[in-house]
């Protein structure tokens, strides 16, 4: 275990979701539905958990109903329990604006910090699909006695107007960190999660406060760089951080390969979600489906090929869709057309529709329209 | 004291099911799974909560540790509530020795300290092997509506057939005037369905008295409902028409669960209004692979599918290998059917393997001789060999070996 019930885990529910304008009109980045059956919240939970956390806290900051209603009493996730489990720590009371930027987030929760009796906090955002045993990566920030260790994956980072570039010694130790525009190849690019002591954190953020600065990586990560120990931690399997609505695609899409199902869903550390207890597909006669991941409670009577279809969706016969991500409980009529579409909740395509967007250029039909 | 519950359930679940052989062995027969991811006890349950029961005791005896596991806190069903909720009921230690539950009555009447908790008017009793869906509460009202001491479910079935079932006589209001258990001759068409309403302060009297008989076998069919028919208790029969089937057999077990995939059988299970509750496996979406074929199927999560389906129902994680052949059976979860294996009218029991090149069952056109075909059966962690075959009406246990 990972030091018995020793760590707290933040989570950041809305952070990044500007990116992903589309899918965030109505809900925060943590509660994009993600894989056919997942929201995004549900990895970064599920981490913690597997990993031994018991205690988290969800910071939020506006649009979080669809995230409360998702995550209810946290039951799913083993998480309703009378001693710790889960904290929806919404700003209401906070005195600080949580949009100037983490900082000023931490600082809205120091009371619960103060209150927490945990030695370290472990802080994640929510826009990353990953299956991380953070067991491991305490292990590494205790040997090396680090005083912070943060997580970041080695290749092509992602195109976003602010990557946190590191410069890593063979250690593990972090020589240097930029925080810049654009994407390189082979960096060593954070992902937004960290480790660190609880006391450190909040001794950190009542500083900034008292300066002014309220950037997580610029003014608490960087401007410590040389005073403090930061390690850096390498994850090495699949992880998707959701950066546009094109890489949210991707990702999803990505799911068809077996080999990155295999990394992101372990028997032995699955990853929890909430329950809805749907029957199980149904596949009628003369459909037909290839390389397609589908969910529970789905019918499934026309042609479904490169897909991922979320619970509850009923594709009409006649109706073909090809790279298309289908959320829950859509409706596809008979003779639909569709082709690289992302339809997000209870969308209906009535009898006939055609859409198609481009790989590079999904469409994207909004929560609840009717086509 | 608890608060008063005007229904309390007891559900019958401690019978041996021996008919199902392997799939039993280990596992009490409301634990079976059924339909791509539920177990025959979810019916039963999901009912009661669905037509409003909040307190169900379950009978265990035989093979308990899977059903009491799979029960737990009663959460899954929302059984879990403070002052109501399921619990399991196993035979217990009193002052005056012990006994094992010695028939159905019997069941019940070692547990009416547990019912007098609730403090009930009514008692329910169900048995935990049959599939459907039923609101008990518009049987409940029927039974108030006829001050009944006992109502008992009925289904018509055909007058062919009628012999097969234990059959109620009835007068034209449908109070019963005689039990007719698989007559030869049968002179009604209303079959027993297992589940009866009972007024609780009459049902608790006549358990007493069958108790104090030293000759009776403690089974309601047997002795309860025929002392409570010659004491001249109000017995209506209820008529429930909808899908109801008796899961008891190899045959009838995958024969109901192939309903499931007829359009025209009236089961329903993605019915938003009328759900079935279970444990939902923490598994991904299934992946269907390019080249499969899937055709008229149920499949559960967590299924890797690269081979061709046909009228097949896969429960959770199971896998079907590129190349193989699964036509008219039904996979429990978690096993695999390697490459180019062949499962025709098939039970594949939990974590069994069918190895490559394995045959398991046979189409019936394709047998010789029709009275030797049946559905073939692959028990619970099972291996056959690759290449090995396991004939219509076979029946394969994992303790006997590896099926070469």
């Amino acid at each position: 275990m990972m030091r018995g019930n020793d760590v707290i885990g933040i989570l950041f529910a809305y952070v990044h979701e500007e990116r992903v304008r589309e899918l965030t009109e109505n809900r925060v980045m943590a509660s994009i539905p993600f894989g056919g059956r997942y929201r995004l919240v549900d990895f970064a939970l599920s981490n913690l958990v597997n990993s031994g956390v018991n205690k988290v806290g969800v910071i939020t900051e506006q649009n979080y109903q669809s995230l409360m209603d998702h995550l209810g009493s946290g039951k799913s996730w083993n998480l309703s329990r009378k001693r710790e489990g889960l904290y929806l720590l919404p700003p209401f009371g906070a005195d600080t604006n949580r949009t100037d930027g983490l900082v000023a987030s931490l600082s809205s929760i120091h009371r619960f910090l103060k209150n927490s009796k945990e030695e370290y906090v472990l802080l994640s955002n929510c826009d990353t699909v990953s299956n991380i045993d953070y067991r491991d990566v305490f292990r590494f920030h205790t040997e090396k006695n680090a005083d912070i260790t943060v997580i970041y994956r080695h290749g092509t980072s992602p195109d976003t107007d602010r990557n946190v570039v590191y410069t890593v010694d063979p250690e593990g130790f972090v020589r240097d960190m930029l925080i810049k525009r654009g994407s390189d190849a082979n960096c060593n690019y954070g992902f937004g999660k960290c480790i660190l002591r609880r006391q450190m954190l909040i001794d950190m953020v009542e500083d900034c406060m008292s300066r002014n600065l309220y950037d997580f990586d610029r003014d608490v990560l960087q401007r410590n760089l040389k005073d403090l120990k930061v390690f850096a931690y390498e994850c090495t399997s699949a992880a998707y951080t959701i950066t546009s609505f094109h890489s949210y695609f991707e990702a999803n899409m990505a799911l068809m390969d077996p080999k990155v199902r295999a990394q992101l869903f372990l028997p032995e550390r699955p990853v929890y979600t909430k329950v809805r207890d749907d029957m199980p597909a149904k596949y009628g006669l003369g459909s037909s489906v290839t390389n397609s991941i589908v969910a529970d409670g789905c019918i499934i009577d026309g042609e479904v090929e490169n897909c991922i279809i979320f619970r509850g969706v009923k594709v009409h016969k006649g109706a073909k869709l090809q790279n298309c991500v289908i959320m829950q409980d859509c409706v596809v009529g008979e003779d639909c057309r569709l082709d690289y579409v992302v339809a997000d909740k209870n969308v209906i395509f009535d009898a006939g529709r055609k859409m198609a967007g481009y790989q590079s250029y999904p469409v994207y039909v909004g929560k609840g329209s009717r086509v | 004291m608890l608060p008063k519950q005007e229904v309390v359930a007891m559900l019958l679940a401690g019978g041996q099911g021996s008919r199902l052989g392997v799939l039993t062995k280990n596992l009490a027969k409301p634990a079976v799974p059924f339909g791509g991811k539920y177990r025959i006890i979810d019916f039963p349950l999901s009912n009661c909560v669905n037509s409003g029961i909040e307190t169900v005791g379950v009978l265990t005896q035989y093979q308990p540790l899977e059903l009491n596991e799979y029960i737990g806190s009663g959460q899954p069903w929302d059984l879990d509530s403070m002052d109501a909720g399921v619990h399991v009921l196993p035979p217990y230690q009193k002052s005056k020795g012990s006994d094992w539950y010695k028939g159905t009555a019997n069941a019940i009447t070692q547990n009416i300290p547990f019912i007098e908790r609730y403090n009930p008017d009514y008692v329910v009793v169900l048995s935990g092997d049959h599939i459907y869906k039923m609101d008990y509460a518009k049987m409940i009202a029927f039974h108030k509506e006829k001050d009944a001491a006992v109502t008992i479910a009925v289904q018509q079935v055909p007058m062919a057939e009628a012999s097969r079932f234990g059959i109620l006589n009835t007068n034209e209001d449908d109070s019963i005037y005689e039990f007719d258990e698989k007559p030869k001759q049968p002179k009604n068409d209303l079959a027993n369905m297992g589940i009866y309403v009972f007024t609780w302060e009459k049902l608790r009297k006549f358990l007493l008295a069958d108790e104090e008989d030293p000759g009776s076998d403690n089974d309601f069919g047997k002795n309860v409902l025929p002392a409570m028919l010659n004491a001249g208790e109000k017995m209506f029969a209820y008529r429930f028409e909808g899908y109801w089937k008796d899961v008891g057999t190899i045959d009838s077990l995958w024969e109901a669960n192939m309903d499931l995939l007829d359009p025209n059988v009236p089961l329903d299970l993605g019915d938003p209004d009328w759900r079935i509750y279970s444990r939902n496996p923490v598994m991904p979406p299934h992946y269907i692979a390019k080249g499969s074929q899937v055709q008229n199927s149920l499949i559960a999560e967590g299924c890797n599918v690269y081979g061709d389906l046909e009228f097949s129902i896969l429960f959770a994680g199971v896998y079907v290998a590129p190349g193989a052949e699964v036509m008219s059976s039904i996979i429990m979860p978690g096993a695999r059917i390697e490459e180019g294996a062949k499962v025709q009218y098939a039970i594949v029991a939990e974590d069994a393997v069918v190895g490559a090149g394995a045959v398991v069952g046979m189409k019936p056109e394709e047998m010789e001789d029709k009275d030797k075909w049946g559905v073939a059966v692959v028990g619970p962690r099972a291996h056959v060999a690759p290449g090995a075959c396991v004939a219509p009406q076979e029946m394969l246990d994992a303790e006997e070996g590896v099926k070469r």
